[in-house]
């Protein structure tokens, strides 16, 4: 499909570094899909949806810049949704959202407890005033919450917050990669979904740009479970916008 | 039933990953070769890494997709591990590779350990690349033979199809010393966003693939087997077995399938057992379709 055109309706400050853009046009995904934003005449690049009519970005670079210079009543190019995302499964389930990861785990909270399924969740950012979607969180369920400088939560990283004892049916991961390689080597691999963040090209499944051991991440993925992302490229390196591979 | 002997290659079957299509790292080519293609062609291979150009560089149309990916890749100094990778799965890997200059060319090919060569002179979209020297017959037969002394390795020229006859430029391919002709890349298109006036492509306009150019595609295959005396491998459009079967009557020795394999992973496994199947209810061989619809 070629892009449709998206109205912004309302702009959210969640952090002072994350937005969330409302549109007029609403979607209706899995929770973990993603949709292609095209900003015309910059870029276009993946974003999950956030909810059924939003995504949730983070400043970063070139695109996400000229997005935050965007308003009620601008408009951008949106394709998808697109890729497989979460598998919701189990009685209870635990979300790990590292930062802006928490924008396809927030719709997904809300689905299981829509459903009764029992949500807790390990929310980590940088700072106190970084932390995404926590109020979202909480309606959902219980959250235990980590931050790099200690102003709020415990002092460090949202790993050292999974218990050791293993009582979760299910648990549902996204965030910085070696944050997900963390979880992954200290959870059973085979209960843990991860959503992954490569260099999306076509984002439709044709280029290979996005690919973790042959998967596609845009087509395949962006939701892949522990037991295909062990012993993998993942955590190991990535590619950049050439197709070299990057330490990680 | 469908085995055979390209340029040397044994092959399986007559189906090929094309260029561009998983074949920018070796586990996603290896992917595509186990699950049922003959051979594999890498995305296209420079001197230098290139980034491409902007997105959105891919979009689905009516009846096909346009990209203007801008020749993407790792350069193919950091390709040998990758072509290692994929020739794991036992299957000819084809580089394709492009440059600016003969020399660009002898340098890549003068390097790589590839199964055979196709060289990427046909690339719409990619300023001072591809089609820019694919459309001259001189520079076409020039690099072709620069290349054939850089290496043993079977020689593909890649054809483009925005020209007014392909035969010249197939015939200059030969002269050079080609070993097959592969025809063709995509057709020159573009698509604007009527909510905004802009050209969806962040390279404005691009290539069409798919369905759409089936029929120029065989065309074009049909007069280079009629004009050529090396053999010619088709592409464009191919999404099922009737595609590849349609392809193979105009004069294509093999196909390469590239959009389809998109929505399609296992498209290559599929074509191959159709194929088989229709064949033995006609009670024909690979033989006698090749070329069938020049012979009736
Ligand atoms: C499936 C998926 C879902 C995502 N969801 C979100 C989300 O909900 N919220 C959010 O804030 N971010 C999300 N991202 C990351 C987001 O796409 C990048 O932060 C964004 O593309 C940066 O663009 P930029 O031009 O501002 O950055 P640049 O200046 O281009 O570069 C900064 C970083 O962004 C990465 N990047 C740039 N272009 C792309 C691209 N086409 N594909 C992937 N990465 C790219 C680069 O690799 C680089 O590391 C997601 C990524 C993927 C793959
Ligand atoms: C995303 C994409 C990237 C491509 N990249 C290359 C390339 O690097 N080199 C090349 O020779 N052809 C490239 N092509 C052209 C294809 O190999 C093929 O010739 C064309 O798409 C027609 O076949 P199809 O309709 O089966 O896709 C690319 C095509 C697509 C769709
Ligand atoms: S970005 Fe092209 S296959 Fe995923």
């Amino acid at each position: 499909m070629k892009p449709v055109n998206a109205v912004i309706t309302k702009v959210v400050e969640e952090t002072p570094t994350v937005r969330t853009f409302f549109f007029d046009t609403s979607f209706k995904p899995e929770p973990g899909q993603f949709v292609m934003a095209w900003i015309r005449g910059v870029d276009e690049i993946p974003m999950a949806l956030s909810y059924n009519n939003a995504i949730t970005v983070q400043k970063v670079g070139t695109a996400t810049s000229a997005l935050f210079k965007l308003g009620e009543g601008d408009s951008i190019g949106i394709r998808g949704p697109s890729g497989n995302g979460f598998e919701l499964k189990g009685d209870h389930i635990l979300l790990i959202a590292g930062g802006v990861g928490a924008a396809p785990l927030s719709p997904l909270a809300e689905k299981a407890s829509s459903q009764g399924i029992k949500v807790t969740t390990l929310l980590g950012a940088k700072t106190k005033e970084e932390l995404v979607f926590r109020e979202r969180f909480e309606a959902a369920g219980s959250v235990m919450i980590a931050t790099d400088d200690g102003s709020e939560g415990i002092h460090g990283y949202v790993t050292q917050l999974i218990p050791e004892q293993e009582s979760y049916d299910r648990i549902y991961c996204c965030g910085p990669e070696i944050m997900m390689k963390k979880v992954l080597d200290k959870v059973e691999p085979g209960k843990a979904q991860f959503s992954l963040h490569r260099y999306i090209k076509c984002g439709i499944g044709i280029c290979g740009a996005c690919c973790v051991d042959g998967l596609r991440v845009c087509k395949d993925g962006p939701v892949f479970g522990g037991e295909v992302l062990k012993n993998s490229e993942f955590g190991v390196y990535r590619r950049n916008e050439c197709g070299e591979r990057v330490r990680v | 039933m469908l085995s055979l002997t390209l340029t040397g290659l044994k092959l399986k079957n007559p189906l090929l990953l094309a260029a561009g299509v998983m074949g920018t790292t070796g586990s996603s080519l290896k992917r595509i070769a186990d699950n049922g293609a003959a051979a594999v062609v890498t995305k296209s291979l420079g001197v230098e890494p290139k980034t491409g150009h902007a997105n959105p560089s891919m979009v689905e149309v009516d009846c096909g997709y346009l990209n203007a990916m801008g020749l993407p890749n790792p350069s193919y100094k950091n390709f040998q591990q990758e072509i290692d990778i994929a020739q794991d799965s036992g299957v000819p890997v084809i580089a394709s590779i492009f440059g600016g200059c003969a020399l660009d060319f002898l340098e890549i090919a003068g390097t790589l350990d590839a199964d055979a060569f196709e060289l990427n002179v046909s690339c719409p979209h990619a300023h001072g690349f591809g089609a820019d020297i694919g459309t001259d017959p001189a520079l076409v037969e020039d690099i072709t033979a620069a290349v054939k002394t850089a290496t043993d390795a079977p020689v593909w020229v890649k054809l483009t199809p925005n020209v007014t006859d392909i035969k010249i430029i197939g015939l200059a391919a030969q002269r050079g010393g080609a070993d097959a002709v592969v025809a063709i890349n995509t057709v020159r298109g573009m698509a604007i966003d009527i909510e905004s006036g802009y050209p969806v492509l962040g390279n404005r306009f691009g290539g069409l693939s798919g369905r759409a150019i089936k029929p120029a595609a065989i065309k074009c295959v049909y007069d280079l087997y009629d004009a050529l005396d090396i053999p010619v491998i088709g592409v464009g459009g191919i999404s099922d077995w009737k595609d590849a079967v349609e392809f193979i009557m105009a004069g294509a020795l093999a196909v390469e399938i590239g959009s389809a394999v998109g929505n399609n992973i296992n498209i290559f496994k599929y074509i191959s057992k159709d194929m088989e199947a229709f064949l033995a209810e006609k009670e024909w061989t690979f033989n006698e379709i090749y070329g069938m619809a020049h012979k009736i």
